[in-house]
């Protein structure tokens, strides 16, 4: 390491007073983060928790009140969020070479894939409204346990409404990443909230693929 | 900035020195990989397994999950510390699902009223 990375390192605007270097800096921001993500696992882990048991307990329903979500658009979500992940993965990459405009197009990408998917759960969503799915006193169901098939609604618009959220809070993250970055606030030293929203962004991607074989593959 | 002379040594032709620079390849690999297992999943359940269906899209739902944690969220190329806190976040919810779970299938109906017995589950 030559003296003047060395330097960047321990004399960035961006290296707080009580970090030695930004290395460290990084480690502890990561660290952090990934302590949130542990705490967003036993957030969604309740929901996949009630899911589990009333799956159990109302299997064959569940089945049948499964077979009123169109799983061909659960798929092309799944594609599009599997697609959104490696955008975020290559704005990423593209920051820790100091690729400024590669990180935005990035960014900017992901984001476009995000509303994709929030668009087509939008007419998802509209179609449950139609169908009478939505639970609650106007809720139809023909064929097995009405209330189980209630109970099979109300866990999919929680899982997928909490899962959307998470996409609607997401958003404006990136966006604003994406403007500092355009910036050029961010350096191959130092690019942790590019880094950071990559790692909410995938970990909102890992709920979906369970999610998508949970709620819309069952038979 | 002699950033680049400096991280030759490090990295051949790329990156930062704070950095762990993956090459493209292996994240679009990573991304044909997940793409093929979504793929798999759908094909996985139209064939009736009975009761292995959802063990089977379980498994490869975590198999596409190790893939993002490991690869896109560079858990491979990090601090072991990060593999203990992801190690810790599990173990709680194999115990959350595995004891509510146990408690459910042997307690059976819980409802203290006599004259409204609670049975779950469908005939």
């Amino acid at each position: 390491m030559s003296a003047s990375s060395a330097d960047d390192l321990i004399r960035s605007e961006f290296l707080a007073h009580h970090f030695r270097n930004l290395p460290e800096q990084k480690e502890a921001a990561n660290l952090g983060m990934w302590v949130f993500i542990a705490q967003e696992m036993m957030f969604f882990g309740g929901l996949f928790l009630t899911y589990t048991i009333y799956r159990a307990l109302y299997a064959r329903t569940f089945a049948q009140a499964s077979h009123h979500l169109d799983w061909k658009l659960g798929a092309f979500n799944t594609a599009v969020l599997i697609g959104s992940s490696l955008t975020m993965a290559l704005a990423v990459h593209a920051a820790a070479l100091g690729h400024r405009k590669a990180t935005v197009r990035y960014l900017l990408l992901t984001i476009v894939l995000g509303a994709v998917f929030l668009g087509v759960k939008v007419v998802e969503y509209q179609d449950k409204f139609v169908h009478h799915l939505v639970p609650g006193a106007g809720f139809q169901f023909e064929g097995g346990d009405p209330r189980a098939a209630q109970m099979f609604y109300s866990l999919y618009f929680a899982l997928t409404g909490l899962h959307a959220l998470h996409m609607v809070i997401g958003i404006p993250i990136l966006a604003t990443v994406a403007f500092l970055a355009h910036r050029g606030r961010y350096s191959p030293a130092y690019h942790t909230p590019v880094e950071l929203t990559g790692l909410y962004w995938h970990f909102v991607d890992i709920v979906w693929i369970f999610l998508f074989p949970l709620l819309y593959l069952i038979h | 900035m002699t950033e680049h002379a400096s991280t030759a040594a490090h990295h051949p032709g790329e990156g930062h020195p704070a950095n762990h620079v993956v090459p493209v390849g292996i994240y679009l690999a990573v991304f044909a990989a997940l793409m093929v297992l979504t793929v798999v999943t759908v094909a996985a359940s139209r064939v009736d397994l009975g009761a292995f269906n959802t063990p089977l899209a379980l498994v490869i739902a975590v198999t596409k999950a190790v893939l993002v944690v490991l690869f896109f969220m560079h858990v491979k190329y990090g601090p072991r510390v990060i593999g203990l806190v992801l190690a810790a976040a599990m173990l709680y919810l194999f115990h959350l699902i595995v004891g509510t779970g146990a408690d459910y299938v042997s307690r059976g109906p819980v409802d203290p009223r006599p004259d409204r017995p609670v049975v779950h589950g469908e005939k």
